[in-house]
């Protein structure tokens, strides 16, 4: 009974990866929405395709390549922006096209073997490895830690910078971990969601919270939730209609998102239209 | 009298361009002083190098440590620098001022939390706790990082134009509360505003590259030259009358 075996065990990592990819997403993405760093983000996951090149050209892990080009591309960003003048939109489009350009070049020059694009593109559930589990793992454990332990540095610190500055000499170190933070978080997504769609994955779920709710944390919790969810239909469906899971975890992603806003919609308009009527009174 | 900060021969620059230059001055307990003068004269960049935002180029600025424990100053920016569409609480914004002195790792006691319903309580804002500030409008959002600032209970506070948050309802509120809170701390409020804030401020600092103090509230012709351009004053008496300046 080979196929039962594998059934299980691949049902037990499917299960694992949506957690793990939940809270990563869900805690990456808050921050990135919130700071409204969500063009960014999509520079960085785009970037780091030249390092999945490289790493097969070179014959090493392509996603140890990916996390090098994608922690080097936020820096490269901001140093461009802020140092180098050059606008941060204009910056974000150089790297984000030139990262997958040197991808392209290298996969292509990669004698004999070339690697299936489509499962870096837009994921694939069968060529994540345990190693990719447990890397994830790592992650939540990380990401968690850090952010229950340094909640209100790094919530005050993305808030308003500057008003931290006067208190507190970190920001810098702060910023620049959770930068980096979120480039692992997106490079280790790509293999289930693939690089076009791995951006959704941070960023749909925050904004379903925040349709309910306007407390960090509460949103974080939602985001995770919202994440799990969509990341489970997703690959219910991708199981069965043979569909690369990537596509199908963000459409059930955004299929939520627009029911949650439709469901707030009308939540909204009743007792909105009280409070116009009441306002319209003494106006 | 025992000053709090005292600022000797500071020059302060954005690359070439000499904003600050030779400044000496002296901030004392209770003193409540406007700093007026032209846009791009520096009374910003004065604010941002009391608080450690711009490194002086040349000269040095020296706290009271007696007075001034862990660096305590309140600090209202020009603008709101944060996003107001970030998911934040009133609760929250008000508690930040408490993150002076505290270490990274920063757990919020439970006497903490008592004193942001206070300061809350105090200015009127107890109904708005756990709005988020895009809710609030320009004078709530004013007393919010009002909130902000006072928090910790700072022997100095520094305002950045309070009058740009423009909500005139609450206009003679706030100023009455800075009248209240300066028998606790030292204001130094910057402001082109020089007809309001000269009947709340006790002297002023006229800041235009160079710092000229005056040590009384009233304001000398000289103090209006440095504007170089025509100024508006309105003054309190049985008829409220404006002086504009001459013809060519």
């Amino acid at each position: 009974m080979e196929g039962s075996i594998f059934q299980y065990s691949f049902v037990i990592k499917g299960l694992l990866g949506a957690v793990f990819a939940s809270i990563t997403a869900g805690l990456a993405g808050t921050y990135i929405v919130s700071k409204r760093m969500v063009f960014l983000s999509g520079g960085i996951t785009h970037a780091s395709f030249g390092g999945i090149g490289i790493g097969y050209f070179a014959g090493f892990n392509p996603l140890i390549g990916a996390a090098v080009f994608a922690i080097l591309s936020a820096i490269g960003i901001e140093y461009l922006s802020v140092r180098q003048k050059i606008r941060e939109d204009s910056a974000i489009g150089i790297l984000w096209a030139l990262g997958m350009a040197v991808g392209i070049i290298f996969i292509y020059l990669t004698p004999g073997y070339t690697p299936n694009l489509i499962s870096y593109l837009f994921g694939s559930i069968l060529t994540v490895t345990n190693a990719d589990i447990t890397a994830l793992g790592v992650l939540s454990v990380v990401l968690i830690l850090y952010f229950v332990i340094f909640y209100r540095s790094i919530l005050y610190i993305s808030f308003d910078e500057t008003f931290a500055r006067t208190y507190s000499s970190y920001v810098d170190i702060f910023k620049y971990i959770t930068t980096s933070l979120i480039a692992l978080t997106i490079v280790l997504n790509i293999r289930m969601a693939g690089i076009v769609l791995v951006i959704s994955l941070l960023t749909i779920p925050p904004n379903i919270a925040m349709l309910f709710t306007r407390v960090y944390s509460t949103i974080v919790i939602g985001s995770i939730i919202a994440g799990f969810i969509g990341t489970v239909t997703g690959y219910v469906i991708a199981y069965f209609a043979g569909i690369p899971v990537g596509a199908t975890v963000i459409f059930s992603l955004g299929t939520i998102w627009i029911i949650a806003k439709l469901v707030n919609q009308l939540c909204k308009t009743k007792p909105d239209s009280g409070d116009h009527d009441v306002k319209s009174k003494y106006l | 009298m025992a000053y709090l900060v005292e600022i000797n021969s500071l020059s302060a620059s954005y690359g070439d361009n000499t904003v600050l230059e030779d400044i000496n001055f002296k901030i004392y307990d209770h003193d409540f002083i406007g700093v007026i003068g032209p846009n791009g004269g520096g009374k910003t960049t004065l604010l941002k190098v009391i608080l450690g935002l711009v490194k002086p180029v040349k000269g040095k600025i020296i706290f009271n440590r007696k007075l001034l424990i862990g660096n305590n100053t309140g600090y209202l920016p020009q603008i709101a620098t944060g996003d107001l569409n970030y998911p934040v609480t009133v609760s929250d914004v008000v508690l930040s001022g408490l993150m002076i002195g505290k270490g990274v790792v920063s757990r919020v006691s439970s006497q903490d939390k008592e004193r942001v319903v206070e300061v809350i309580e105090e200015l009127g804002l107890t109904s708005m706790r756990r709005s988020s500030l895009s809710e609030l409008s320009g004078g709530q959002l004013q007393r919010v990082f009002l909130g902000r600032a006072i928090i910790g209970n700072p022997k100095l506070l520094l305002l950045d134009e309070p009058g740009n948050f423009v909500d005139t309802n609450f206009e003679k509120d706030f100023y009455d509360k800075l009248r209240e809170l300066n028998s606790r701390m030292a204001i130094l409020m910057v402001s082109h505003d020089i007809g309001t804030i000269s009947s709340h401020v006790k002297s002023f600092a006229c800041v235009n590259r160079y710092l000229h103090y005056h040590p009384s509230s009233e304001i000398s012709n000289e103090q209006l030259l440095a504007y170089g351009c025509p100024i508006q004053l309105i003054t309190h008496g049985d008829v409220p009358h404006t002086v504009l300046k001459h013809h060519d």
